[in-house]
């Protein structure tokens, strides 16, 4: 059913239904008794189908998609691990899911207790003294982690320290989180091993610094060597250091964020600790900091006493950022991947990941040109091949790939390389895998050479090819109703 | 070996042979050595599957699944079974952001529906891909009628949920951007407190409907106030309830936004659940968030893409309107099928069974002669009542019999000390409903 | 390569200003602008009546995969917008030089001398 094409408003039927609802009892209400003029007038136009129709509709979209269980899924920074089957099972636990988030405390010191834990957990694994798991995903994280390193500047009286120094290598979440924050950028250029160029921090230190955003191993799969000297820098000069923990996968088992000087950080949970992306959420990115910031963290607090686990709200806090407690059983997934793996078992993630990114690091240098020579961390940057001839571009290996029933790597980020092409193989991946992978790689280099048409036309045996997103761009279709018009007036 | 990692010792072996290294250490040569951690890491053991499913058990047996009467943003409504079946497909579960969309029509196509389910609700042109929940989705309304007005102070209105209140100030405040609350009088919004501030400097107007109290205001003669102000109107609504209430687009909203909570989902302790935002198609290039769209590929078959992609963070980087990076995809999937399931009728009939159950309810209780209603206004599933029975002699009554129900509202605040608040859906019976009654009339 | 024009003033930000009589001017975007952006698909331009003032943000010019601000390349009063762009951006693709963004009355002619010539344009841009 790979042709299926329906959207679910044209199954409609006025007449049929795909729900069962209790009968009513106390017909001596009714919600017509609400004043006409609170009433919608307004057409409402959802589906009308029959739960057949649902599973059928839905089960057939979901095939178009390309899941981690689908196969090689190396797309770079994203860390696209297995999403083991306990902790969906642990998350269905009607015990947990049912618990309503204003319930007394007496009645959730189970789910408190893993919510505490976690936090602990979390912070061994960081070396950062506490953490907040209310941060719904990892930009939400840095979003709060720079507002505890605004709220300490202010707090010591000192208002003028709002500037955050942003390699140019970062994610773009970096620089839109600092504004978003009421800072400003102060972006620095990377040197030639795509590495923050020390003398280049020295030069923009100065009393308005309120702190540096690095992400360690860099968004190159970089391990920053200077990382002491670095955070050393940003302290003399009453800087705080921030660490995107967006390949915080490079480092478990390895090294601690904490250990390097950096004093805020975020984690997210559907990278490092196997919670599933969801096809773009739900995440979840939980703040960590240093003993002298942890009173910034925000509302509401999971603290335990005696044994006992309660909810606190601080006044010294720097506001409530979630409606409740972030998303909690994303929370729960990655609480029973910790307690699976245990201490014996996270520490083989870095360096396993490590070692697979290195292994197609080699193998690949031969086709694909390795802008930075030596050994990568979790994922390796490549500039697209190392023969430029016959235009065929980053985008055409990518989509090359998906008839080979590999997801893409991810392209064209960073933005230092024209042509990068992005690759994070991670630990839960077989040698064979690999092998497959670079194999089918090292075939789409000769077909660059030999029929570079084949690779300007690919995708061809995937749902759809390749799509026009002008079109998607100018004519603005984002609902059934936008659709509906258009072709009334298509004719 | 571990069951998550395939690495056997001669795959090991072989793949540093051909890295001409000896140990994974080596490949570490970077880190300087004063920062490597060279200890055990101070968390327990590995655990079995079984062994972890004994552990839930007994984590399982310190919670306590309540007869829910509570309401304030996370509702208890029936859940049909067909979505978690369809929701733990891998293919949706396990896949990335949609960014190739060749391979990644399903979740594309299930976010078009999604916008257009939103799109209908609340009345406005475009709903982007979804937001974390419903008090950030209200905080980035801010941000956005900030960026549309191109101007700094928002109006809120004091029967907005606490909770929303105080993630917009966050945000607003570190955003350094400034706010005001509208008076309210009766339990609903004062318009004349809104005539007296609106001023040059507002971007926005915030209300919630229903309010803080259950209470279902009527916005009319809003929009034109502030529309004459050149400022945005921003409704935020529960979702569920625009079944059957005016739609944002009626109230005269530029934007709408709010929870998403309503639409079957687990109370989950909060979250994931996911928030919604809505507006007209001129403000689109300032809406956060993903936005998909409707297209073809290059053999004219339909087809969905993500859009707009210019006004997020990954291109416009610090000159984006929103830090925002993902959407709650998957819980935008729930409510999708919810909300397929439901349909029209059935949305009206959730609303109506919660509207019945609320106030069959809000009689019983009142016939007590222990509760009060200080507003007498209009409601649809929740409600509030003062009260002079002492909250820990409601708190311990009710739990004794597993009812979580009658929420004070004093722990939002001191100013709504003695009010309590009550909400009923569908799911609860009238054996249920009975026995909460007869439990509070016992009381004094 | 690049489309150049003759005669033409050339701002660093990648706009151009033709002078058509007194101190009137044209006012629009290269051609090595709008290759860099890719398919254009959106244009947002201020209304008549506005005033401009050099090195400041006017507009912006949104393709598929970029979004870059229009900066003012002289200061002015705005007499006229292209409103055929708004329905039709891509022909920002098709002909930038024909297809200007802005009729602008200068405000102080000398602004000119600050902007490059179509020569130290081209340089610019190698």
């Amino acid at each position: 059913m790979i042709n299926y094409n329906k959207m679910i408003f044209e199954l409609s039927n006025s007449e049929r239904i795909g729900y069962s609802l209790p009968r009513e009892k106390f017909i001596e209400f009714h919600i017509n008794q609400l004043s006409d003029d609170l009433l919608r007038k307004q057409e409402l136009l959802l589906p009308e189908v029959s739960e057949l129709d649902v599973l059928r509709h839905f089960t057939n979209i979901s095939i178009k998609n390309f899941g981690v269980e689908n196969g090689f899924y190396p797309l770079g920074s994203c860390t696209m691990k297995y999403n083991p089957k306990i902790n969906e099972e642990m998350a269905a636990n009607k015990a947990f899911r049912n618990l309503h988030p204003l319930q007394p405390t007496s009645t959730t010191q189970g789910a408190l207790e893993v919510y505490y834990n976690l936090q602990t957990y979390l912070s061994e694994l960081s070396g950062l003294h506490e953490f907040s798991l209310s941060p719904y995903a990892g930009a939400h994280g840095e979003l709060v982690g720079l507002m505890v390193i605004k709220a300490y500047h202010e707090d010591r009286g000192d208002f003028r320290r709002k500037k955050i120094i942003i390699p140019d290598s970062a994610h773009g979440t970096n620089p839109a989180s600092t504004v978003v924050c009421g800072m400003n950028v102060v972006e620095i250029e990377s040197n030639e091993l795509g590495r923050v160029d020390l003398e280049k921090l020295k030069a923009v230190l100065n009393d308005e610094i309120a702190g540096m955003m690095l992400t360690n191993p860099n968004t190159l799969g970089i391990f920053e060597n200077d990382i002491c000297e670095i955070t050393k820098l940003i302290h003399e000069a009453g800087g705080l250091m921030y660490y995107d923990g967006a390949n915080l996968n490079a480092l478990l088992g390895k090294v601690r964020p904490g250990d390097m000087g950096f004093d805020v950080m975020h984690i997210n949970l559907h990278k490092t600790f196997s919670t599933p992306h969801g096809g773009g959420g739900p995440g979840s990115g939980p703040v960590g900091v240093t003993e002298t910031l942890a009173k910034y963290l925000p509302n509401p607090r999971i603290k335990k006493l005696d044994d006992y686990y309660f909810v606190e709200n601080s006044g010294t806090a720097l506001g409530q950022i979630s409606s409740y407690f972030g998303n909690y059983l994303v929370a729960l997934r990655a609480y029973t991947y910790i307690r699976t793996l245990g201490k014996e078992n996270l520490k083989l993630v870095g360096p396993y990941a490590t070692l697979n990114a290195n292994y197609i690091s080699k193998a690949l240098g031969t086709a694909y040109e390795l802008p930075i020579k030596g050994y990568c961390m979790h994922e390796v940057v490549f500039n697209g091949l190392i023969n430029k001839d016959n235009d065929v571009r980053t985008l055409d290996i990518a989509k090359r790939l998906l008839d080979f029933g590999m997801h893409a790597p991810t392209v064209y980020f960073p933005l230092l390389f024209p042509q990068a092409i992005m690759i994070e193989p991670t630990e839960t991946e077989s040698k064979e895998t690999i092998d497959d992978f670079i194999n089918v790689m090292h075939k789409i280099a000769i077909e660059a050479k030999e029929d570079p048409d084949k690779l300007k036309r690919a995708p061809t045996k995937t749902p759809i090819r390749r799509t026009d997103e002008v079109f998607a761009a100018k004519m603005m279709i984002f609902s059934y109703k936008d659709y509906l018009e258009y072709i009334n007036n298509r004719g | 070996m571990f069951k998550y990692f395939p690495h056997t010792k001669a795959d090991i072996e072989s793949m540093l042979k051909t890295l001409n290294i000896s140990s994974i250490d080596e490949l570490f040569k970077d880190v300087p050595e004063s920062v490597i951690f060279n200890s055990d890491y101070d968390v327990p053991s590995f655990m079995s599957e079984s062994e972890l499913r004994n552990h839930f058990a007994e984590l399982s047996k310190k919670n306590q699944e309540l007869t829910l009467f509570s309401g304030l943003g996370i509702y208890d409504h029936y859940q049909p079974a067909v979505i978690d079946a369809l929701t733990s497909r891998q293919e949706f579960m396990t896949s990335y952001t949609p960014y190739q969309p060749e391979i990644s029509q399903g979740t594309l196509q299930y976010i078009f529906e999604y916008q257009s389910m939103i799109q209908t609700l609340t009345g406005l042109e475009v709903s982007n891909a979804s937001m974390y929940d419903g008090t950030t989705a209200t905080a980035e309304a801010c941000f956005m009628a900030c960026a549309v007005a191109k101007r700094n102070k928002i109006l809120i209105s004091s029967t907005l949920n606490p909770n929303t209140v105080n993630v917009i100030k966050t945000y607003l405040k570190y955003k350094e951007l400034e706010w005001d609350f509208i008076a309210e009088k009766d339990g609903v919004v004062d318009i004349e407190d809104l005539k007296n501030k609106l001023d040059k400097d507002v971007a926005g107007v915030v209300v919630q409907k229903p309010n803080f109290y259950g209470i279902i205001e009527d916005y009319e003669g809003f929009a034109d106030l502030i529309k004459a102000n050149k400022s945005l109107f921003i409704v935020n609504a529960d979702i569920s309830t625009l079944g059957v209430l005016k739609s944002p687009k009626e109230d005269g909203a530029d934007i709408a936004c709010g929870e998403c909570q309503s639409l079957g989902m687990p109370a989950a302790f909060g979250g994931p659940s996911l928030g919604y935002l809505a507006t007209e198609k001129t403000y689109v290039r300032k809406m956060p968030g993903r936005i998909c769209g409707y297209t073809h590929d290059l053999e004219g078959r339909r087809a969905f893409v993500l859009t707009l992609q210019a006004r997020e963070q990954h291109i416009r980087r610090s000159k984006a309107n929103s830090n925002i990076c993902s959407n709650q995809s998957l819980m935008a999937l729930f409510a999708t099928i919810y909300l397929s399931l439901m349909g029209k009728n059935g949305l009206e009939e959730v609303n109506n069974l919660s509207y019945q159950g609320a106030h069959y309810l809000y009689e019983k209780l009142l016939q007590t002669n222990k509760f009060t209603d200080p507003f007498k206004k209009t409601f649809l599933k929740e409600f509030t009542l003062e009260t002079t029975i002492p909250k820990e002699t409601i708190q311990t009554a009710l739990l004794e019999k597993g009812i979580f129900g009658g929420i004070e509202l004093d722990v939002f605040g001191e100013q709504y000390e003695g009010l309590i608040n009550f909400s009923v859906t569908e799911k609860r019976t009238k054996v249920e409903i009975d026995n909460l009654v007869n439990i509070l009339e016992g009381l004094s | 390569m690049s489309k150049l024009v003759e005669g033409l003033y050339y701002s660093k930000s990648h706009e151009w200003v033709k002078p058509l009589e007194d101190d009137v001017v044209l006012v629009g975007i290269t051609d090595f602008a709008q290759s860099e952006l890719g398919d254009v698909v959106f244009v947002d331009l201020p209304e008549a009546g506005y005033t401009i003032s050099q090195e400041d943000e006017f507009g912006a010019v949104e393709s598929v995969k970029a979004a870059s601000d229009l900066i003012a390349p002289v200061s002015g009063e705005i007499l006229e917008v292209n409103e055929e762009l708004v329905g039709e951006p891509e022909l920002l693709n098709k002909d930038p030089y024909k297809n200007w963004l802005l009729k602008v009355k200068l405000e102080n002619t000398d602004e000119l001398g600050s902007l490059l010539s179509s020569e130290e344009y081209e340089e610019f841009i190698k």
